[in-house]
């Protein structure tokens, strides 16, 4: 699969710029990152704490205080997101962007059952009656290979394993219908046959409905076997822009480097590979 | 004697009567002292349920468990606390908010006695790849790789013999993970550690574990070693199942029509 040329892009970023003031200092979790992205599957992998979640929070405008967002251009299907208002955002989350967070039981509402929630995100964007609603939830559910859904339709998250948890986030996100999504390491507690069927669900959205869905993961497998672009982040950079399916072919040595650390099931070997980062990398 | 972890005939079971849903279903393991051994398998199978069975988090409904030569206590003392560690497959939910991480790393220190805690603290720092001065932030603070790498940092500064590692990795990328790794292997090594370990990646469990469950809906459906593990080389169709979706993302027209 080739990218497609995003000809109006669902998203434009450029010289985006993240900093937290802290008690000891200025933390920048994002120094500079520009990127388009058009209704393709771009991955975004990198170093733990290179600021891949944070650039999905801005793109949402969900970066908490006392965090700072600034930048020569955030838009979400044209649309500007740095001096969106309040309402503009309500718009722009209900049916153009929508983030899976990397700790689903966390963004989760706590006291509330899950297939409620799947409800009221599904009546949030669609005019359906109650019962509808329930029907679309229990069909979400399925969709995302939970095999007792009525059981799970009244659990509260606490009562999820990690993977249920990861899997009810993604069917609420889904019911919203977005044109972009941000997964943030979305199927990192699933099983693989589990993962290869949420997957496939996520793949027929960009094809048939032309999402544009980001896919934040370390790993970096599913990454090249499954999204047409990668960038690949270090320290608050883009360091590396890549075809997914060159990326055994990068040329950064932190992108070397990381393939480089893999324990491969093919291969036994009594110690891993580790790194040597080069401070240079994180210069710009 | 020599066994750090026995788990015969575990039943956990969630709720009551006609809600009531049995997460462990007979499940039956041996880990010796010394030796590392894997779970791997379906989401929602019951992998960290053991887990918090094994921790006393949760009150199994049927079997007996032993952990660390003898019957596991209803009320852990203090030094049952310090010798078996668990590392949560939820490291947001583990941390306390409000709490800094040199002080989500001290309290433990405080509370069993020991000395040289500050030395303690940063060389716990050190072994999980965080910057020193990270210790005074908040979880909030941190990113999603850096709260695990706290987790597991909290979990070994304690010095345990036996640990509970559920999905330690999954939040890393992969070169911190190789660090995390090797730093398990050779504290194994050096202290003679027993880790149980959950994992959905199967090279990471190969190259962790001596000997591997495989399961499915609260059950093991088989026990091999690593080296079975790496070929595929197994007697049950799950396993083989899972076995060949670990092969990367590949377009299984087959998968479609369901979702
Ligand atoms: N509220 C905050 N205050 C200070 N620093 C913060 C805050 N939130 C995030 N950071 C820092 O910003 C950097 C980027 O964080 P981010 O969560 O985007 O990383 P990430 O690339 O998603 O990492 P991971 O792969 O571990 O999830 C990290 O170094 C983190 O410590
Ligand atoms: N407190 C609880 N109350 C009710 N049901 C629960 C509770 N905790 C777990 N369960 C159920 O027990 C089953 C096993 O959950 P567990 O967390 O052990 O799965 P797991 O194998 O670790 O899955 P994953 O790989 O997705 O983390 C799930 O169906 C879950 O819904
Ligand atoms: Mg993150
Ligand atoms: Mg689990």
């Amino acid at each position: 699969m080739t990218s497609i040329s995003p000809e109006a892009p669902l998203l434009e970023v450029e010289g985006l710029r993240v900093s937290f003031a802290t008690q000891r200092g200025l933390v920048e979790a994002v120094r500079g990152v520009s990127f388009a992205m058009g209704r393709e599957k771009l991955g975004i992998v990198g170093e733990s704490g290179s600021g891949k979640s944070t650039i999905g929070r801005a793109l949402m405008r969900l970066v908490p205080s006392p965090g700072v967002v600034t930048g020569q251009k955030l838009k979400v299907g044209g649309k500007d997101v740095l001096s969106a208002n309040e309402r503009d955002l309500q718009g722009l989350r209900g049916g153009k962007i929508a983030m899976i967070m990397q700790d689903p039981k966390f963004s989760l509402n706590p006291v509330m059952r899950i297939g409620t929630q799947i409800e009221e995100a599904i009546r949030m964007h669609r005019r359906v009656t109650r019962k509808a609603a329930r029907a679309h939830a229990m069909e979400a559910l399925l969709a995302v290979r939970i095999s007792n859904p009525e059981r799970v339709y009244h659990c509260f998250p606490h009562e999820l394993s990690g993977g249920m948890g990861q899997r009810a986030m993604i069917a609420m996100m889904l019911s919203t219908q977005p044109d972009v999504l941000i997964a943030d390491e979305p199927t990192s507690a699933l099983d693989v046959t589990v993962q290869a069927q949420v997957l496939a669900i996520l793949d027929d959205l960009v094809s048939r409905r032309g999402m544009g869905l980001i896919m934040i993961s370390h790993d970096l497998e599913l990454v090249a076997s499954f999204c047409d672009r990668v960038l690949v982040m270090y320290a608050g950079r883009i360091v590396e822009t890549l075809e997914a399916s060159a990326l055994s072919r990068a040329v950064h040595p932190y992108t070397r480097g990381l393939i480089a650390c893999l324990p491969r099931l093919s291969e036994a070997s009594s110690r891993l590979q580790t790194m040597q980062r080069d401070p240079a990398w994180s210069q710009v | 004697m020599n066994e750090a972890i026995e788990v015969s005939d575990l039943e956990v079971t969630f709720g009551h009567g006609t809600k009531s849903f049995k997460a462990v279903q007979g499940v039956s393991f041996t880990v010796p002292f010394g030796q590392s051994f894997g779970l791997v398998g379906e989401s929602g199978s019951g992998k960290s349920t053991i887990l918090r069975a094994l921790s006393v988090l949760v009150r199994p409904s049927g079997g007996r468990l032993q952990v660390a030569g003898g019957p596991l206590p209803l009320h852990p003392p203090k030094t049952f606390r310090r010798r078996v560690q668990l590392v949560f497959q939820d490291p947001y939910a583990s941390l306390h908010p409000r709490h800094s991480i040199d002080r989500i790393l001290r309290e433990p220190l405080e509370v069993h006695g020991f000395d040289r805690r500050e030395e303690r603290i940063l060389q716990s720092l050190d072994e999980v790849g965080l910057p020193r001065r990270y210790r005074y932030r908040y979880p909030h603070q941190l990113s999603g790789g850096q709260r695990q790498r706290v987790a597991i940092a909290r979990a070994l500064v304690l010095e345990p013999e036996i640990l509970l590692l559920d999905e330690p990795t999954s939040a890393l990328d992969v070169s911190i993970q190789a660090e995390i790794l090797n730093l398990l292997s050779d504290l194994r090594e050096a202290r003679q550690l027993t880790y149980l370990l959950v994992s959905h990646n199967l090279a990471v469990v190969a190259h962790m574990c001596d000997r591997v469950a495989i399961m499915s809906q609260g059950k093991i459906v088989e026990v091999t070693d690593s080296r079975h593990l790496r070929t595929g080389t197994f007697t049950h169709p799950y396993s083989q199942q899972l076995w060949a979706s670990s092969q990367g993302y590949f377009r299984d027209p087959a998968v479609l029509d369901v979702g």
